[in-house]
């Protein structure tokens, strides 16, 4: 057994030397997303510059905390999240550092990134209200404070309260209209559920196909990937269900960033800032866009035909350290407004 | 330094060599027990770090969590808890009953077909049947087709999405561990024992309730406490599901509101929970003794008449065909029409990852939990047996809260190590303790050695102490008797304990995602990756792939099992 647990100490040692000698020309990603059209990205981000990309997937919470504890001997040179409240969360941690960067700068908007270049904002998905076109009339509903009205009573089917999207889009709230309007808001939502909140944003759009409610709360892209599906049935899923903007006329549409920063104790500096620099790139923003149909942060480049059709939207750019300062106090909310 | 003083301490009365007549004389206690206490102590660790912080104040989140989530996350817990280990109970120890003492047709295939459910994650199976029987699915829109139903409120329809489903789907996926551990106990039962059952004229019904099932407790109980941990942490089936547990809290409360000290501190109540399930267990054994006395001859068997038979292959084929059968074609259905694009080459990678962690951690696993439960064995001190019991406590805690437990200290020597030499040296040498595939091999050890330790301890009670004597009479150590007796006759149960962790390690997500090194996914990590993108049509491949490659060691041990029995060989050279 001694020789056993010998041998994997060695092998250990050995690989982890291989996966930090300094000279390697690489950069580290810790990442939060988990999609196979951002394998596209670190491809061609290798082919363009030359520099290898080494990948951990993970949870955003577990990857900040990851990083935090590895401390000076942390290998992960970029950050990416899929959520501004993550962002916000690792900043406050110190695990980011400032980057200066000319290119991220000129083709990111300011409401895109942390004043000091601790993290930029690659892509937006929106949280966006669907509704049964058999059965609904979508001029009734035109804001996310709609959904708190009593006439849609048993209409609505949203995901669980432990999602961070639901949690992003209280912490907005919140903002807007404070602890207890932002809870009366809750409660009126939790009123008006069709079902207990269960499943995945998917799932909520199939319930409003399927009948079972008239009305779904959901990002964006899940509705795009089932509208350009390979399978005809989610297809007709997709056809069955309109989409609506909520508080078009006003803030706008509430939206989470799916960003990355370099990390404090960034072993390969120059190639992480090069890596957050091909991330703007018209390369990495249109495989955000086409593939994954996300909003991308550059303007100008959207070439995607169902994002397109939608025209020119109204986003809410609130500021991201909201949404993360907020967000505690909106766990409680729904833990007080019994919202599962 | 004065943890390591303390801990020097607390090992000397264990080491001192016992001379009453109650425990074995020991010839070396001092490696046993030393080795022991290292071993428990390495193996506790990441939940002592986890504990530390309930001693942290943790403001006014209590008072919140009380009014508000508290109450719901302990019935939930308690419901589902009693509900899975009850039906697990059940189903399991009926069918290792009924295939290892009665004849019917299929039981040969179904000595092994039982275990198969246990190669599916509870992930795996919730996200299968929501699929096929949520609204919008294919059997109730059908339904609705045929009868002409408008909507929801025109039929009752069980809604799969509930404490009920969450209950029912687990107990299908769990109750293999129930099953293995008794049908490993009813084979190494003694023939003696039922002879004088059958001398005292018990029918078949009542052999099995008053002779052979009190006999078999220990291992029916190790394996509903086995069930019952695994329950306490499942994350992944009662998130989707909606059902609000103490795991679930403890995810919310860690990273939803940011309070870490009190999601420690609910991980500690969860403790509680394993604390009253492991007592229950001790309670029930009493004082009593399990060893049977070494009579192996054949098993008889009972031959049943056709209705009976029926019967009986009606019990063992249901849980097959729930938990294993139809998801598997589900799953099979998902995957041919839209299955994974990164199917070939890569997947090869993923499964090789994934075979090599489980057949590492389950080799780890099973010498660990010998080496504990003997030492135990030879050293009833209660320094030991209590170092045991906190070893095997890692498995009721969420993978999640066990990979953050040991990333805290690992990362921390890693610090220290980085820190000394960029300061003496001038470079660093980046993470050698905690960003290897060691560290995943660690967590498994954490997290499984209870299911191990649990199979290897309940075999090793029923060896006779008069074997030890025998053994040591004729001269061998302590060592020596472990190896010649033992070991051959614990074959069987080793075998069991190496299963029941290898296929826990090929399903293992949380501390995996958290803990691996770059680019090391597993099929598990990618069938996660795909559900949580909401791609479950494409995530059915390596959920697919995990149960195959599950099932194959299955199917292999459980039919070395067969031939397990001591004194088998000879049953089948004579027939």
């Amino acid at each position: 057994m001694i020789t056993i647990k010998g041998k994997l100490a060695v092998t250990a040692l050995a690989a982890s030397m291989a996966a930090t000698s300094v000279a390697a020309n690489e950069v580290n990603l810790y990442s939060a997303r988990h999609y196979d059209s951002d394998q596209a990205i670190y491809d061609a981000f290798t082919e363009e510059t030359g520099i290898e990309v080494n990948l951990i997937e993970g949870k955003s919470d577990a990857l900040i905390e990851r990083i935090k504890r590895e401390g000076v001997a942390s290998p992960a040179d970029v950050l990416i999240t899929v959520d501004a409240g993550n962002l916000w969360r690792a900043d406050q941690e110190g695990i980011f550092q400032p980057v200066e960067s000319e290119t991220l700068n000129s083709r990111l908007p300011d409401s895109l990134r942390h004043p000091e270049g601790h993290w930029f904002g690659f892509s937006q998905r929106l949280r966006v209200i669907y509704y049964d076109r058999s059965d609904f009339d979508p001029s009734r509903i035109s804001t996310y404070e709609d959904l708190a009205k009593s006439e849609f009573k048993g209409e609505i089917c949203i995901r669980s309260s432990n999602n961070i999207y639901n949690q992003s889009l209280l912490a907005s709230l919140v903002e807007y209209h404070g602890e207890d309007g932002a809870q009366e808001w809750a409660q009126g939502v939790v009123d008006n559920m069709a079902r207990d909140p269960q499943g995945g944003d998917t799932d909520q759009i199939r319930a409003v196909a399927a009948g079972e409610c008239n009305l779904a709360v959901g990002n964006h892209y899940y509705y795009a990937r089932l509208l350009n599906s390979d399978d005809e049935a989610d297809r007709e899923v997709a056809r069955k269900v309109g989409i609506i903007f909520p508080n078009q006329a006003e803030r706008g549409v509430h939206a989470n960033i799916g960003g990355a920063g370099v990390a404090a104790n960034a072993p390969n500096r120059d190639n992480a800032v090069r890596f957050l620099e091909f991330l703007a790139s018209d390369t990495a923003q249109e495989v955000f866009a086409g593939s994954n149909h996300e909003f991308p942060a550059v303007e100008g480049v959207l070439k995607n035909p169902v994002l397109d059709s939608w025209g020119n939207l109204n986003i809410d750019d609130i500021n991201v350290s909201v949404l993360g300062e907020n967000n505690p106090e909106a766990v409680r909310i729904f833990d007080r407004v019994g919202w599962r | 330094m004065a943890k390591h003083s303390n801990h020097q301490e607390s090992v000397l009365p264990a080491m001192q060599p016992r001379s009453s007549a109650r425990g074995l004389r020991i010839r070396r206690p001092s490696v046993w027990a030393f080795s022991t206490f290292v071993i428990a102590l390495l193996v506790a660790m990441p939940v002592i770090v986890i504990l530390a912080h309930v001693f942290f104040p943790s403001g006014d989140v209590w008072s919140h969590l009380a009014s508000t989530v508290l109450g719901r996350y302990l019935s939930n817990t308690v419901v589902l808890s009693v509900s899975v280990a009850l039906g697990t109970t059940l189903i399991g120890t009926a069918c290792a009953w009924l295939v290892v003492m009665c004849r019917f047709p299929g039981k040969r295939i179904f000595e092994w077909a039982l275990l198969l459910p246990l190669a599916v994650p509870t992930y795996v199976i919730a996200y299968a049947y929501t699929d096929f029987l949520q609204y919008a699915g294919p059997l109730q829109s059908m339904l609705r087709e045929w009868f002409g139903w408008q909507g929801s409120g025109d039929y009752y329809f069980p809604e799969v999405r509930s404490l009920g489903g969450a209950s029912l789907l687990i107990t299908m996926v769990l109750y293999p561990y129930v099953y293995l551990l008794a049908r490993a106990s009813f084979m190494e039962q003694s023939v003696s024992a039922l002879d004088v059952g059958r001398t005292l004229g018990l029918g078949p019904w009542r052999m099995f309730r008053r002779v052979a099932l009190p006999l078999a407790r220990p291992a029916v109980i190790g394996g509903v406490s086995l069930v019952l941990m695994e329950t306490l942490n499942e994350f992944g089936a009662v998130q989707f599901f909606g059902v609000d547990t103490f795991t679930t809290g403890i995810y919310r409360t860690w990273f939803g509101l940011g309070e870490q000290v009190a999601a420690a501190q609910l991980a500690a109540c969860l403790l509680v929970f394993v604390f009253i399930v492991v007592l229950l267990e001790r309670a029930s054994r009493g004082g009593k003794r399990y060893h049977a006395s070494a009579s192996y001859q054949p098993l008889p068997q009972y031959r049943l008449g056709s209705g009976s038979a029926a019967l009986a292959f009606l019990a063992c084929f249901l849980p097959i065909l729930i938990g294993f059968i139809f998801p598997a074609l589900i799953l099979l259905e998902m995957a041919i029409t839209t299955g994974d694009p990164l199917f070939g080459e890569q997947f090869l990678g993923f499964a090789f990852n994934s075979l090599m962690l489980a057949a590492g951690a389950a080799l780890v696993a099973v010498l660990l939990a010998v080496l504990l439960s003997y030492s135990a064995r030879l050293n009833g001190s209660p320094w030991i047996r209590s170092a045991n019991r906190v070893a095997a406590m890692g498995y009721a805690i969420p993978g999640s809260v066990v990979a953050v437990g040991i990333m805290i200290p690992l990362a921390w020597l890693d610090q220290r190590l980085n820190l000394f030499l960029r300061d003496n040296y001038g470079f660093l040498v980046g993470l050698v303790f905690s960003g290897t595939a060691f560290v995943l091999i660690y967590a498994y050890t954490v997290r499984f050695l209870a299911v191990s330790f649990n199979t290897v301890e309940a075999s090793l009670g029923k060896v006779t102490p008069s074997m030890d004597a025998a053994a040591r009479t004729l001269g061998q150590t302590a060592g020596g008797a472990l190896r010649r007796v033992h070991t051959p006759i614990m074959r069987g149960s080793l075998l069991a304990a190496g299963i029941l962790v290898f296929v826990d390690v090929m399903k293992e997500l949380p501390a995996t995602i958290i803990l691996r090194p770059f680019n090391f996914d597993t099929l598990a990590v990618r069938a996660y990756s795909l559900a949580s993108d909401e791609r479950l049509a494409e995530s059915a491949t390596s959920s697919l792939f995990i149960v195959a490659v599950g099932i194959i060691p299955v199917v292999i041990l459980s039919l070395a099992m067969r031939n397990s029995r001591p004194g088998s060989r000879k049953r089948s050279q004579n027939g």
